[in-house]
């Protein structure tokens, strides 16, 4: 059980899988860690809108990419790649839900506590749907995982964090959320 | 006339000034507070109103009961485990599940390392800044708070030097222009009393507490298997234990549980209680204001069952009931199924019910949205500004218990149980007031409230002990069940059941009720600890634990609404859970305004 070691990395997927695109974050990290396998330096995190309850996460590791959605004014499904001091600002610009907010202090606080992380790197996509309760990812949105995996893969390169494409699937107990969430699971379960 | 008397026994005047703040929430959104001050600045009405719309009720509909925790999970973002346990419970009162000892043990530790987790988090980030001065603890003299400390608490982190370290840090971090965490705040305000040294006291504890989080968070992961989303499962918990083999939870990681709750037992006691009975002394004129429905009405469910499966108040180590007219000799029972004592009221909520001047027990409970502004309301629907509480203002529901408006929390649990006479919490309770020199109605207030919270920190940390040696004890003598898997096919379900699961949480009384049809949800309301306390007024004209509270209170500038803050966090709110979704636009700072 090495579920309470320190690492180095954390790929953090933020926002809330239950108000469609709001799940952005969360769908690309658990996508993400179905297709790569990393090392036990790497921490792959289903942070939900957690907020300063990720502190201890966030507060003690060196990289940190997070991946988001977020309302930058853009057409629907665009994708961004925004680096190091101007995280704090683009999470901080214009709020689609609340944990931003949250997420932006988190960011101060692990900075005044650790100076970390040291290298910070958010994808970020523009939403197109949130008010769809138990909703799932519109296409448009949905669409747009696999530029952002090879984004993030391009960011982890270049800080050197190692990984390999999985041959064999995924055990249940590597998923990054609970399976009464993954994605499929979570949209069949809908009533109709 | 503006003057009224409410049915529960408030005096308003909506005449005067009235200010707004909006949010009021440092970290979770979207709570809004309009009052009315009188000519000498005095709170003389109060309305509390939560600016979004919940959508738990129709994401659950027609789902598969047992994944209903992990939904409910997700419907906030401060509490996590305490949704989790009450939809489990929940769904296994429905269906007749009975757990085993060890889940129940692991559930009162994964609770009780939640309230001292979220206690020291909710006093050191979100509620200290209303009474320390971060700016001048850049004044300080580290010689002197040294010595401060080491008058106070045998903390080892005491010297001098370390102080300099912190106040170094700070310094260069306010000079940064970074404020991050410290900007929401009106550094320099009168309203502030401590020296510099107990502000810089209470600043580096501040970045203690932040950093201590990573040692309680590891007892959910040890358990959960995860975390901040911890597993959870209906029938028990879904970890399993082996002493001496290593795949599961062996004596290593128990082990290292057990250290973690020592080092909490020391941190809560050597560290954030005598930080607050410090603040508490300058600030005790804040035991004459805040009180509101506190030494009236307050409610517990009670919580953490000795033995697993007994919901019997005897069988709680925090046991629970309500009080009513601050009549302390009599704590009456709740029962969460009678359809008579839990109803909730939407007059004057932005829902629709087809009676309502009529409450629903939640059973019944009817979630549909009814979004419109009173008459005498001004603004828009997308930039209201000013509330009209005479109509509906807020999405949050009214609930009531037999008609009364309730407080919930840790005041209304310690009150509680002292008023049942529980040794360990009168023990504590007598013990602060008197180290403070106060009497027993001080603790009806908004400094009462702070410290319940304090203690409370310290009885989980030391619980904890508790019932980690009652479920080492257990494993020793062969039972190592964590789950009862009995009735887990739907099959062998009732085709219609109903079920109702409490949790005492942080911040207050929890409650999930389920109906389950056909193996799938057919209904779910959940009432929240801060749909209680953050309620707006119901058809009779009780006014709710908020706004009650901020009653009477003189604001020193109305530019600076400190006060206002203060007593509402000393409920520690938390509107994400009570109103459940975003808000509609971009603002991120408090918005005070004055007309």
């Amino acid at each position: 059980m090495d579920v309470c070691l320190e690492t180095d990395t954390l790929i953090l997927g933020i926002g809330n899988i239950l108000w469609a695109d709001e799940g952005f974050g969360v769908r690309c990290v658990e996508a993400l860690n179905a297709r790569y396998a990393f090392g036990d330096n790497v921490r792959l995190m289903d942070g939900g809108t957690q907020g300063l309850f990720l502190l201890p996460w966030v507060s003690t590791v060196s990289r940190l990419l997070i991946f988001d959605a977020i309302d930058y004014g853009l057409a629907a499904g665009e994708l961004r790649l925004i680096r190091d001091d101007d995280v704090p600002q683009y999470m901080g610009a214009k709020k689609v839900s609340m944990h931003q907010t949250g997420f932006q202090e988190v960011l101060a606080s692990a900075r005044l506590l650790n100076g970390k992380p040291e290298h910070l790197a958010l994808i970020g996509v523009q939403p197109e749907q949130l008010d769809d309760y138990g909703g799932s990812l519109r296409d448009g949105i949905r669409q747009r995982i696999p530029e952002a995996i090879v984004l993030a893969c391009s960011v982890l390169q270049e800080w050197g964090v190692p990984f390999h494409e999985r041959v064999t699937p995924l055990a249940s107990v590597e998923l990054t959320g609970p399976g009464e969430l993954a994605m499929t699971r979570y949209e069949l379960g809908r009533s109709q | 006339m503006t003057e009224t008397v409410t049915a529960n026994g408030f005096k308003l005047d909506t005449g005067g000034q009235r200010v707004v703040v909006d949010p009021i929430c440092r970290i979770e959104g979207h709570l809004r507070i309009e009052v009315n001050l009188d000519d000498e600045n005095v709170i003389r009405n109060a309305v509390s109103t939560g600016t979004m719309w919940r959508g738990l009720e129709v994401i659950l509909k027609g789902r598969d009961p047992r994944d209903a925790w992990a939904f409910t999970e997700r419907i906030c973002g401060v509490c996590t485990g305490v949704h989790a346990l009450a939809s489990v419970r929940a769904v296994e009162d429905a269906l007749g599940i009975q757990i085993p000892e060890n889940a129940n043990h692991i559930r009162n530790l994964m609770m009780l390392a939640q309230y001292t987790q979220d206690h020291l988090v909710h006093f050191y980030h979100l509620h200290a800044l209303d009474w320390v001065d971060v700016v001048s603890a850049l004044k300080a003299d580290p010689k002197a708070t040294s010595a401060l400390q080491q008058s106070i608490s045998k903390w080892p982190k005491s010297s001098p030097g370390y102080f300099r370290g912190t106040q170094a840090r700070l310094k260069r971090f306010v000079e940064s222009g970074q404020l991050g965490p410290f900007s929401n705040a009106y550094w320099g305000s009168p309203a502030y009393k401590l020296p510099p040294e107990a502000n810089l006291m209470a600043v580096t504890h501040y970045l203690e507490a932040l950093d201590f989080q990573r040692e309680i968070v590891k007892i959910h992961t040890i358990f959960g298997g995860r975390n901040p989303h911890p597993n959870w499962v209906v029938g028990g918990m879904p970890c399993s234990f082996s002493l001496n083999e290593t795949g599961a939870i062996n004596m290593e990681w128990l082990n290292l549980v057990s250290s973690i709750i020592d080092r909490s037992i020391d941190f809560v006691d050597q560290v954030y209680i005598p930080d607050l009975k410090a603040i508490a002394s300058f600030y005790t004129e804040w035991t004459n204001y805040g009180g509101g429905l506190s030494g009236k009405n307050l409610m517990s469910y009670g919580d953490f069952p000795r033995v697993a499966n007994d919901w019997s108040q005897d069988n709680m180590y925090l046991p629970g009931g309500a009080i009513i007219n601050g009549d302390l000799s009599k704590v009456h029972e709740v029962d969460v199924r009678d359809p008579e004592q839990i109803q909730e009221f939407v007059a004057h909520s932005w829902y629709k019910y087809p009676d309502e001047s009529k409450g629903l027990h939640p059973w019944d409970g009817i979630t549909e949205p009814d979004f419109e502004l009173g008459p005498n309301s001004k603004g828009t629907k997308t930039d209201i500004k000013e509330i009209d509480e005479d109509a509906k203002y807020s999405f949050v529901k009214a609930p009531r218990w037999r008609g009364n408006a309730m407080e919930v929390g840790p005041l209304a649990r310690y009150v509680v149980a002292y008023a049942r006479g529980d040794k360990e919490i009168k023990e504590q309770v007598d013990g602060l007031l008197h180290d403070l020199g106060l009497p027993l109605t001080a603790l009806f207030s908004t400094l009462g409230r702070t410290a319940a919270r304090g203690l409370e920190c310290s009885w989980s940390a030391h619980k904890m002990r508790e019932v980690f040696d009652n479920m080492l004890a257990n494993l020793k003598a062969g039972d190592t069940a964590t789950s009862n898997m009995d009735l887990w096919e739907p099959n062998t379900w009732p085709a219609d059941a109903k079920g109702v699961g409490h949790v005492e949480a942080p911040r207050g009384s929890l409650g999930h009720w389920v109906h389950i049809k056909d193996t799938k949800i057919e209904s779910y309301q959940a009432v929240v600890p801060t749909t209680w306390n953050a309620s707006p007024r119901d058809p009779a004209g009780n006014i709710g634990a908020y706004e009650a509270a901020l009653l009477g209170t003189p604001m020193a500038n109305a530019q600076q609404p400190l006060e206002i803050l203060r007593t509402v966090h000393s409920f520690d709110p938390c509107l994400a859970c009570a109103t459940h979704v975003m808000a509609p636009d971009g603002e991120e700072l408090a918005i005070v305004k004055v007309r």
